[in-house]
This record gives structure tokens, sequence and C-alpha cells, in this order.
């Protein structure tokens, strides 16, 4: 059990354990992301992945998203795991929960967090197939930096 | 001293996890170019750098002590 908010770990993730991290008094609705390894990605068969963080600097930016999501709303409490190392199709990769005193809030900032993860948090992962293995870099070409970089926006 | 971190397939180009390097002072930029020059990473205009856990800009400098880290474009969640 681990109380952080913010957590990389190479262990599996529980969900009422993150889950409870967020509930509270003031709160009325709590969100949850669940992101799982998936067996087929365009028509190609992952047998497992392999993820790999800058575990310090992940958690970091983990902690900034869960500031980000304060100052645009104000009332939310997030905590967002992320796990690392070998997983089989069908484990949990991500558990992200937010919680806020009312439900649209809720899934707002839970959507928002999932997509900042894919912007600046420091985590990658290998995908293992029968014929081969790659370290997977822009996903479905979205994260493609036409300046060379990230622009500041999305780092701050 | 500075300690230069490698991840993903970064890692297994350089073949280590970390690099100890007696460079600085030296700009991000000019690392850049010394760290292509000895490794050939191919896209190194789409590696984001990092110093001391902050995504830094090619103009910042690393100093002595500092760690820096070579950002692939992630692929978390």
């Amino acid at each position: 059990m681990d109380n952080k908010l913010f957590l990389i770990t190479n262990k599996p993730l529980q969900l009422e354990e993150i889950t409870n991290k967020v509930i509270r008094a003031e709160a009325g609705a709590v969100t949850t992301f669940v992101g799982t390894v998936r067996e087929f990605t365009k028509g190609k068969r992952t047998l497992y992945l392999e993820y790999d963080a800058y575990v310090p600097m992940a958690e970091k930016k983990l902690a900034q998203i869960g500031e980000e999501i304060l100052s645009k709303w104000p009332d939310a409490k997030t905590a967002i795991s992320h796990r690392i190392g070998r997983l089989e199709i069908s484990d949990i990769a991500v558990i992200i929960a937010v919680s806020t005193p009312h439900r649209r809030d809720a899934y707002e900032a839970n959507e928002y967090a999932i997509e900042r993860i894919k912007q600046i948090v420091p985590i990658w992962k290998k995908e293992h197939w029968e014929d081969g293995e790659m370290w997977i870099g822009d996903q479905l070409e979205q994260n493609q930096y036409p300046l060379g970089h990230p622009s500041k926006e999305d780092l701050q | 001293m500075i300690n230069v971190l490698f991840f993903a397939h970064l890692q297994e180009i350089v073949g280590n996890e970390r690099l100890q390097l007696d460079i600085a002072p030296i700009t991000v930029s000019r690392l850049k170019q010394y760290l292509q020059t000895e490794f050939n990473f191919g896209q190194i205009e789409q590696v984001m750098f990092a110093v001391n856990e902050e995504y830094a800009t090619d103009d910042d400098v690393i100093n002595p002590g500092d760690t820096v880290a070579l950002i692939p474009p992630v692929s978390g969640g």
C-alpha cells in the first residue's frame, strides 16, 4: 500500500486503493480511468508490453498534472498511478482517479489527465510482437513535434 | 562531471543507462550535437532534454553536477 497520490510502481495496480485516495466528504463524484494492455493494435498482435520510466521525473510530472487540474477545476483531487516493467494483455498500466463536488468536472479533469500523461510524462512502452519488438514513440503519429520539441504550453 | 541518462531505444543505442561526461559547463544544444556525433541517434530533433528533472531548452546551460536526461517522445498511458 502506497499513499502517494502520484506514483510510478512495478507492482500490479489496484483500482480501489487508488480510488480511496481521492474519496472525501466534499466530493460527490469520482471518475476513474483504467488503461489496460490491448492485444491488437492496427491488426498487429501484441504478446506483452514493457514500460520504462524516468521515475523521479515522471512522478514530478504526474504531480504537475495534478496541479494543473487544481488550477482548472479548483475543487478537484487527483491520484494517478502508472505501472512499469513487463505487463501482459489486459493488465492495468495506468489508473487515474479524480474526485470533485459535481460529476461534470470529474469527467473533464480525468480526460485532461490522460491527455497530459501522453504529452509530458517520461514513460515509454515497448511492444513485443510475434515477429519483433519496438519502443513506441509518437503513438498514432499524434505526438509529433513539428518544431522539434513540444511547445512551451505543452511543457508548463 | 555531469550525469547523462538514456531511456527506451536511446538506451539500447548507447548500450548503457547512464554516462558520466566531463564536458560542463555546456549548453543543451552543444551537448545535443556532441551526443549526436558520438552515437548517431537519428531523429535527435524529436528528443527532449531534461536538466535536473525539468524540461530544458537549447539555450539552457548544464553545469557540473547536473543530471541530464534524454527524453524521446513519450508513450505512457
